[in-house]
């Protein structure tokens, strides 16, 4: 069926073109049926993509290797679990889920928003119709999913190892939704300024998508740290590598546009500063997609690296010259309608948390491509590591998160001395409390770390008194219980209290990362079994080597797998058994009949004891120079001894093991980054529960006051 | 291309094509907006957020982070911004 799926890209295209043509055409003439006719286009190109999005996946269930990118991406021993998911693996593959996100989210929004804003939605269609019709072009003109090959072969080259784990089959959709949600925004400001209406509308009718964006980029950004952790065999999670910092950048402008369009909501403030947030949002999310895909800088995604950087730069450098002339056009249109009431006003904290948030960008942005600014300055290609980073992020964050903690205590406009008193007393002994608290113990060792502790205290304490002083607040009003009172004091703000949610997840993930960097123990040791190590207080013994063939205990399609079992304890107390292990694939054939098998792609399953205090995570690696010995010896094997061969050595690594090298890890507080993105992501939901139509609701009201005129008339 | 492919493509195609040009068909041009319903839609967003504001206000003074006088020359001026918009939508009416 590749005929089906490339016609179908083919009339995406077409119908891109003419859904622009139509739109623009109904927007500048005033005429609706071509406006509407555009944003059918919309339902026409999901529609199109899902047929062709289908044609590849059932591609890759059925492992039809007459597909070049099923070929290349996807094999027989492949387990059926990652089949589905190595659809995203390939370019061709992930620019159409790409193309089909955008589609889908594209005409959902539109789809809620065809009784509104009816000057705005044209312009907006055409700008998503543009998104649209770059990547379909991009699938029918360089990098089309439904190449077919002359002669089918028999077995595919298996998807990237790395990629065989439950993290990256959902970490991909999350990230591209994010990215092709905060076009919807993007689009809808483009719209808004080119039919010159800036008021705050808009912003209401996009906001949910915005916030939708921010949601799934977040939980994208977890599960890539996630599968960092246990996957990459370094032992951690962040890495500053440039497409973590590509996916980051746009979550960061996106937080700060979330922030700032409750100031253009409540006072008509900060217009300029918005619609050039969420124009930037939009660009950094393509380049977010250009740098996965583009291999332009060195990265661990080494996967993702193509030939498509040129329509990239081109497109990239369109929108960012497109916005920057659309804002400068409209200046006149979006003077701020209210000032600065005082710099101690919940306003004041929004924009000194987006300022806060913009520097975090910017610090990113700069880090990333400072490899491509330097060759251009110096002629060498050089780069910035983990140290350069958090030298300027680390203050970043403490600032981000005190004010955190600050915004939602203090009152918009203007906070009055008594006020602020009575506001921070709380907060602020909490924070005290928690600073004393942590000083007898070595953590005041830290200051920065334990400015983090203390200043996650104060979120904690300030959201707390908010929750406190709300319910006595409603049961005043209300004469309700205290749970009725709470509940309904979530149900009449959810996007307060969703907001003050995620404040406490990120605090809670914050002393997490801030706990786990800090006071981390980190030991290398080379040990043959029965050999014991001490790392932070507690003493690991290497009890035995396992080797085992066709037999992945994790389910991902290894052909090998050298590993240990560790007996981890402390003070002669029983801790855990960990098995950390290597997995081995099959490579190239050429490699000799052991060779293929141990000289291909490996893996690293780590050994985690993960705890609410501390974490403790191993990784193995077998020696390898007794490896390549053994492929020396087995390659003088015919071929069709390499099943027989390869049980002999993973038995021979079971029962006299050569020395493995093993790094051990005592991590502190890493539970709390995983469970502080959960509070996130509740914090999330909350927010984005839809709240009842107020529009429904205008227009059914209006309808009622006809019908009883109109019978009264009668 | 094998005849079913082909007639899959058709199918979309006519599909696709059916869609989109529907609202084409209606044989009637209606204007996209007027410049009214526009002015409308502007003041309701403006209402809403008003009377978000006067509501954000309340709470904000019952929470303890407004005194008494100046929540109440607060609430007394987006009262009266609430009462131009109002007035202003009354006008369109």
């Amino acid at each position: 069926m590749p005929v089906l799926g490339r016609a179908c890209l083919i009339l995406a295209l077409v119908a891109c073109a003419y859904g622009i043509g139509a739109s623009l055409y109904g927007a500048r003439t005033g005429r609706r049926e071509w406006a509407d006719s555009g944003r059918r286009a919309v339902y026409a190109l999901a529609g199109l993509l899902t047929v062709s999005f289908g044609v590849l996946e059932l591609a890759f269930l059925r492992s039809d290797f007459s597909f070049a990118t099923v070929a290349t991406h996807s094999s027989t021993t492949t387990p059926g679990f990652y089949k589905g998911a190595a659809v995203w693996s390939s370019q061709e593959g992930s620019l159409l889920l790409w193309a089909w996100l955008l589609a889908m989210w594209s005409s959902l929004v539109l789809f809620s928003t065809r009784r509104r804003m009816r000057d705005i939605t044209p312009y907006a269609t055409a700008m998503l119709l543009g998104f649209g019709a770059f990547f379909c072009g991009l699938l029918v003109f360089a990098a089309s999913p439904f190449h077919v090959l002359a002669s089918a072969p028999a077995e595919g080259n298996g998807l990237n190892p790395l990629l065989r784990h439950p993290s990256m089959m959902i970490h991909p959709p999350m990230l591209y939704s994010g990215y092709t949600l905060f076009t919807v925004p993007f689009a809808f400001a483009v719209g808004a300024l080119a039919a010159r209406r800036v008021d705050a509308e808009w912003i209401r009718s996009t906001r949910r998508f915005a916030l939708a964006a921010w949601f799934f980029l977040g939980i994208g950004i977890l599960l890539g740290a996630r599968w960092s952790y246990s996957e990459l065999g370094w032992g951690g999670y962040w890495a500053w590598d440039p497409v973590e910092n590509a996916s980051l950048m746009p979550w960061l402008t996106g937080t700060a546009f979330l922030h700032s369009v409750m100031i253009q909501e409540k006072r008509g403030m900060l217009k300029v500063w918005n619609v050039s947030l969420v124009l930037a949002t939009g660009v950094l999310a393509i380049l977010g997609t250009f740098l996965v895909r583009s291999g332009i800088l060195d990265s661990i995604h080494a996967f993702g690296a193509s030939t498509l950087g040129k329509p990239f730069v081109a497109f990239i450098a369109l929108l960012a010259a497109g916005s920057i002339a659309l804002v400068v056009s409209r200046r006149d249109l979006l003077r701020t309608e209210n000032r600065l009431d005082s710099l101690l006003s919940r306003e004041a904290m929004f924009l000194l948390n987006n300022l806060v948030l913009v520097g975090l960008c910017f610090v990113v942005f700069w880090g990333t491509f400072f490899p491509l600014i330097s060759e251009a300055v110096t002629g060498q290609k050089a780069s910035v590591g983990p140290p350069w980073f958090d030298r300027y992020t680390v203050p970043l964050a403490l600032m981000l998160v005190l004010l955190s903690g600050i915004g939602p205590v203090i009152a918009w406009r203007r906070a009055t001395a008594a006020n602020t008193r009575r506001n921070f007393l709380f907060p602020s002994a909490c924070a005290a409390l928690c600073a004393v608290a942590l000083l007898p113990v070595h953590v005041a060792q830290k200051p920065l770390a334990l400015c983090m502790f203390a200043f996650a205290a104060f979120v904690a304490g300030s959201i707390g008194q908010e929750l406190v002083r709300g319910v006595r607040a409603r049961r005043a009003m209300a004469s309700e219980s205290v749970p009725l009172a709470a509940v309904q004091l979530v149900r009449r703000n959810r996007r307060r209290w969703g907001g003050y949610t995620i404040h406490v997840g990120m605090a809670v993930l914050f002393v997490g990362v801030a706990a786990s960097s800090t006071f981390q123990h980190t030991r290398d040791a080379s040990l043959v079994p029965r050999q014991t190590v001490r790392v932070d207080g507690y003493d690991v013994r290497y009890v035995k080597a396992t080797g085992r063939v066709a037999d992945d205990p994790d389910g991902t399609g290894a052909f090998m797998t050298l590993g240990a079992v560790l007996d981890v304890s402390k003070g002669g107390r029983h801790v855990a058994t960990l098995r950390p292990a290597r997995n081995y694939y099959p490579g190239d054939p050429s490699q000799g009949t052991v060779g293929q098998y141990i000289m291909g792609d490996a893996t690293s399953e780590v050994g985690l004891k993960a705890g609410a205090t501390r974490d403790f995570w191993v990784a193995v690696q077998p020696d390898a120079g007794w490896l390549m010995k053994v492929v020396a010896k087995g390659n003088d094997l015919p071929p069709s001894a390499g099943g027989l061969a390869l049980a002999a050595i993973a038995q021979r690594y079971a029962e006299r093991p050569p020395p493995a090298d093993f790094r051990l890890i005592a991590s502190p507080l890493v539970t709390w980054i995983w469970l502080g993105g959960m509070i996130v992501a509740a914090g999330g939901l909350v927010a984005l529960w839809p709240a009842p139509d107020l529009a429904r609701r205008r227009v059914t009201a209006s309808l009622r006051a006809r019908v009883a005129q109109e019978l009264g008339r009668a | 291309m094998d005849a079913l492919a082909a007639l899959l493509v058709f199918v979309v195609l006519v599909a696709a094509v059916a869609l989109v040009v529907a609202p084409l068909r209606r044989g009637r041009t209606e204007r996209l907006i007027a410049a009214e319903e526009a002015r409308r839609e502007e003041l309701e967003a403006a209402k809403e957020a008003k009377y978000l504001e006067i509501r954000d206000a309340e709470m904000d003074f019952r929470m303890g982070k407004l005194s008494e006088a100046d929540f109440r020359a607060l609430d007394r001026q987006l009262r009266a911004e609430a009462v131009e918009i109002l007035r202003d939508l009354d006008r369109l009416t």
